[in-house]
């Protein structure tokens, strides 16, 4: 938090350098009354969004991919309709479907951020079911077999042999999981939820005419912490994806 | 002589759930010391003998006994008795997540409860054996064939296994890889290692086995030492089997 605000003010004092005419331009915008503040306390809703529906989504996914390797036919039918159904569907339909819908059917009152979860679960849970399946049956049966003849109860297997080469192989794809869920989350100001990039078009429209030309270093700085909050869970993505490579 | 026989099968059934007889009554004994070559057309039930041995597949019918001790139908034993049976798989089945000494030493620790030091110094000698010291430290992505295939005769010789199983062991080897194994193998019988070894390499089973067995259609055809076998199989089928092996030259000339 800190340091975004050093290198934002390095920025504006940037940008101040080629102020012109009479109205006030550019950056200043930001450090104008709490504005600041309140685009600080956008992404903190993003965030907050997106990390509570990642880490719900983690434990249902890995016991959802569990499940769709199971070999009963009703399970495999049932989880590759709920896979697809997610899938298909463009996420702002489900949020409209879970927002408005649950209203109108079960005269059910959700709030628009608690609509939002609910929506990412889902979704995280069919996505990261479907990659935890993807690890589980891409180990080989004869890895079993090998840890099998050294002796190993197949309890050892699971702990020593299968679970660390399952969670290599899923760890960097979960983490670009949620680095979409971070980008999606910007779809939840259409069921009226304000978070980062709404409170920027707020800040946007309420100083309209002292600064006319807000849009450009509003949407860049909301650009710029959307990198800072992506950018190194991808980078730590990458990492763990080259150390583990096997 | 009874108790030289280490390893002691008396009328092996096994059928696949397709109802495949894959084996039909195997009988065999293995003498303490003795190696064994299993020799046999694909599909004639060689290596699933080599799997039902240490229990990977469950048998429908009759005895496996190791050191007298009935090792058969007995699942609950089978981490036990897997201990005393080294196997060796076609593709390597190193685990790619660990080093090679982590892959060596993972079953004497976690299995037999040795010291972590002790089964370090094991491992090291064992790797010095077959010239891989250098390599205590690589993951098996980085080893060629040959290498990977001697870390995994060496991870199972950590265990001090009384027999060694060997299923096809060079048939995924580039051709100038499969000797450096065959070596390791070779040397393993002279020092007096129990083994049974299912291969395709003529050759070194004629130089290495005590006996040959010939296996067709889930019966042990044929037995013996290997000259004989070579020379003058007693069986039509090992006949028929040993041609496919030979090639006569192409008509030499245009006389």
């Amino acid at each position: 938090m800190r340091a975004s605000a050093i290198e934002l003010f390095s920025l504006s004092s940037l940008l101040s350098l080629q102020n012109t005419g009479g109205r006030e331009r550019g950056i200043g915008i930001l450090f104008d009354g709490n504005n600041f503040e309140r685009l600080m306390g956008g992404l903190f809703v993003t965030i907050r969004i997106s990390l509570l529906s990642a880490a719900l989504s983690l434990p249902l996914g890995i016991l959802f991919g569990m499940l769709m390797t199971r070999r009963n036919p009703l399970t495999k039918a049932l989880s590759r309709i709920y896979l697809d159904f997610i899938r298909i569907m463009p996420q702002l339909v489900l949020l409209f479907l879970v927002y408005f819908g649950t209203a109108r059917a079960f005269a059910l009152s959700l709030s628009g951020e608690l609509s939002a979860v609910i929506v990412f679960v889902l979704w995280g849970t069919a996505e990261l079911g479907d990659l935890v399946r993807g690890a589980l049956v891409s180990i080989p049966r004869i890895q079993y077999e090998s840890a099998a003849a050294l002796g190993l109860t197949p309890l050892q297997t699971a702990f020593f042999i299968i679970i660390p080469q399952t969670v290599r192989r899923l760890i960097p794809l979960a983490i670009n999981l949620v680095t979409r869920m971070v980008k999606t989350s910007s779809l939840v100001v259409l069921i009226g939820v304000v978070e980062v990039l709404k409170t920027g078009q707020q800040i946007i429209d309420a100083n309209r005419f002292r600064y006319p030309t807000a849009a450009l270093p509003i949407y860049g700085v909301i650009f710029l912490l959307y990198f800072l909050v992506c950018w190194p869970i991808s980078l730590f993505a990458g990492c763990l994806e080259k150390r583990w490579r096997d | 002589m009874t108790e030289d026989v280490l390893l002691s099968i008396r009328n092996l059934h096994k059928s696949y759930e397709s109802g495949n007889a894959i084996l039909r009554g195997i009988d065999l004994d293995v003498k303490r010391g003795e190696v064994l070559v299993l020799l046999g057309p694909s599909g004639c039930g060689k290596s699933t003998l080599l799997r039902c041995i240490n229990g990977l597949e469950r048998i429908d019918g009759g005895s496996i006994r190791l050191d007298g001790e009935l090792i058969s139908g007995n699942p609950r034993e089978l981490p036990k008795i897997r201990q005393k049976l080294g196997m060796v798989f076609q593709s390597y089945e190193l685990f790619p997540h660990m080093t090679v000494l982590e892959n060596i030493t993972l079953a004497p620790i976690r299995v037999q409860r040795k010291g972590r030091a002790e089964a370090e110094r094991e491992a090291r000698e064992l790797l010095l054996r077959v010239n891989l010291s250098e390599k205590e430290k690589a993951y098996p992505r980085m080893l060629s064939g040959g290498q990977k295939q001697r870390v995994a005769i060496v991870r199972a010789l950590a265990m001090h296994p009384e027999m060694m199983l060997f299923d096809e062991v060079t048939a995924a080897l580039d051709p100038e890889m499969v000797r450096e194994v065959l070596d390791v193998m070779m040397e393993l019988s002279e020092r007096g290692m129990t083994m049974l070894i299912v291969t395709h390499e003529l050759a070194f089973a004629r130089a290495v086995a005590d006996r040959i067995l010939f296996m067709d259609q889930g019966n042990i055809a044929e037995s013996g030492e290997p000259e004989a076998f070579f020379t003058a199989p007693k069986t039509e089928r090992a006949r028929d089997f040993l041609g496919n092996f030979l090639f006569s030259s192409k008509k030499k000339g245009r006389e």
